[in-house]
């Protein structure tokens, strides 16, 4: 599936809770499924800056699709996380760095957006765009 | 308690209290960051800015002399609130921040290697940054004094630190982070034995206790508006004369000079000697009218409610399981920092936003007193003359529903 038809199929399974209390159970479920970063790579480098919890990210390149692996030391952030990492995992760099990410708006977790929000959901995308960004170099 | 203190035409004054967040009512318990305005504190601000905003000191034009007066005025009300023997030891700073800076910066010509600072294990990083900044500049040595798992200092510590190369202690009145009050009066005569300047911040305090800076003997005492009803990016510095003639001004500019050539410039008298350009006009004559309404309802009938709620407050949320209040200093304003067992703070807080209430999640700007317990932040609720019993029923209820969501 392309990160499209993924992002689509997110918003859809979101479309069927009517209040935020719902929604941000159906969150913490899926940072339940989150492919996990590995202990090694669970390192003060690997975190993600301008998150008021822990978040560590690790990218590797499996033939030329990058696959994503995290973890986060909030329940809540982990959701979040594990949404952008299903949207990207698995996807070419340029298609990540092409993407764009506004069904975080429609599945009802715009506050997260705003740049001073302190989970930092901005500086998550900023992060996986980057690794994206790294690795394409690497392709070429 | 006196019995004209009424919560409910209280709170009719503050419009802000009457919104929505999220659909339900707002229950505002982040009042340690910043406190709410009245409408009379309000009215002030829209009353200068509608009939005579204008440049103070300089212009010879009726606006500016009314400006003037009035601002000249606030400078008086807030000498009086913190009985301050002269009208030009209080310096109007943007805040805390900006007094401990000026305070720092101006130490760094008075200080040589080798010489001693002492701050609290309590502080607040506004407190602790300058003072390391100020370290590196002049070789001086920066000392902590420790803190109990109650987030009390130990006092006999603090008294093993004192020398006679100690040149400054700085240490908060009130705790940001848990709410300690300080034993200041002791902190200030030790040191003065020592012949050390005392710095003491007072944001936290200033909104429940009502300073006396002839009586504390203090040499320099900060205060910010915002926390006490006024508006945001006003406060003042509170200094001894003589330590204010000792120091070299902070910032060039208009308004803190006597007279400019190019070969010299002769510095402006207290106060204007360290309030260069024009400085926040509205914010310090609003500041005064938030120390008038605050005084109105008494600072004494305040405390009594706010440790009502602090009580209540304390005794409710200590019936959730696994929840673990940190600070539990005898003597405390109303602030509670909690965690519960298993759960990240910032997720509590997320819930409890999405009910209305607004508290405040992290390390408080505090890192050292969250290592010092080994976690990762708290969550912090801090409680107003404003706020109602009923209020912090809702964030009981609230944290119970996070837990229940969350566990």
């Amino acid at each position: 599936m392309s990160i499209k038809e993924i992002q689509e199929e997110i918003v859809d399974e979101f479309s069927m809770f009517d209040d935020w209390m719902q929604r941000y159970e159906y969150m913490i479920e899926l940072g339940k499924s989150l492919p996990l970063i590995e202990d090694q790579y669970k390192t003060d480098d690997n975190i993600i800056k301008g998150c008021q919890s822990k978040v560590w990210v690790h990218a590797e390149l499996d033939n030329d699709k990058l696959v994503f692996t995290a973890d986060s030391d909030a329940i809540i952030t982990k959701g979040i996380i594990a949404i952008l990492v299903r949207s990207f995992s698995e996807q070419k760099p340029q298609d990540i760095i092409d993407a764009n990410t506004n069904f975080i708006d429609e599945i009802g977790l715009k506050e997260h957006l705003s740049p001073t929000r302190a989970n930092g959901l901005v500086s998550m995308i900023k992060q996986l765009k980057l690794y994206a960004v790294a690795y394409q170099t690497q392709l070429k | 308690m006196n019995d004209t203190f009424n919560v409910s035409s209280i709170r009719r004054d503050f419009p802000i209290l009457s919104r929505e967040v999220n659909g339900k009512p707002l229950v505002y318990f982040d009042n340690a960051a910043t406190s709410q305005t009245p409408q009379q504190v309000i009215d002030v601000i829209v009353d200068y800015y509608s009939t005579y905003n204008a440049n103070i000191h300089r212009g010879v034009h009726a606006l500016s002399q009314e400006a003037t007066d009035k601002y000249e005025q606030a400078r008086h009300t807030i000498q009086k609130h913190f009985n301050i023997a002269k009208a030009h030891e209080v310096i109007f700073t943007s805040g805390t921040t900006h007094s401990i800076n000026l305070v720092a910066n101006g130490f760094s010509a008075l200080l040589q290697s080798g010489d001693e600072i002492i701050v609290s294990a309590l502080e607040h990083h506004s407190n602790i940054v300058p003072w390391q900044m100020l370290c590196e500049r002049t070789g001086a040595i920066l000392k902590v004094i420790p803190m109990n798992l109650d987030g009390e200092l130990l006092m006999d510590a603090y008294q093993n630190l004192l020398s006679t190369k100690t040149k400054l202690v700085f240490c908060n009145h009130v705790s940001n982070a848990l709410g300690t009050v300080n034993p200041i009066k002791q902190i200030i005569n030790k040191a003065h034995e020592v012949g050390a300047a005392v710095l003491i911040d007072g944001a936290q305090a200033a909104p429940h206790i009502k300073a006396d800076m002839q009586e504390l003997n203090v040499d320099f005492y900060t205060v910010s508006a915002h926390k006490m009803c006024g508006p945001t990016g006003t406060g003042i510095l509170y200094g001894k004369e003589e330590w204010l003639n000792k120091l070299p001004p902070y910032q060039g500019g208009g308004e803190m000079i006597a007279e400019v050539t190019f070969e010299k410039t002769t510095y402006a008298d207290l106060p204007h000697k360290f309030e260069a350009g024009t400085p926040n006009i509205c914010g310090g004559i609003a500041f005064a009218a938030a120390l008038d309404y605050m005084s109105g309802i008494g600072f004494q009938t305040i405390a009594e409610y706010e440790h009502e709620l602090l009580s209540y407050a304390t005794e409710q949320l200590l019936t959730i399981d696994k929840l673990k209040i940190y600070g539990t200093a005898k003597e405390k304003t109303s602030v509670i920092s909690f965690n519960i067992e298993g759960l990240h703070p910032y997720d509590i807080g997320s819930i409890l936003d999405k009910l209305g209430v607004a508290v405040r999640t992290g390390h408080h700007c505090a890192q050292p007193i969250m290592d010092f317990y080994k976690i990762p932040g708290t969550i912090r609720a801090s409680f107003s003359f404003y706020n109602t019993k009923d209020e912090i029923d809702i964030l009981v209820e609230g944290v119970k529903r996070a837990q229940n969501m969350l566990q």
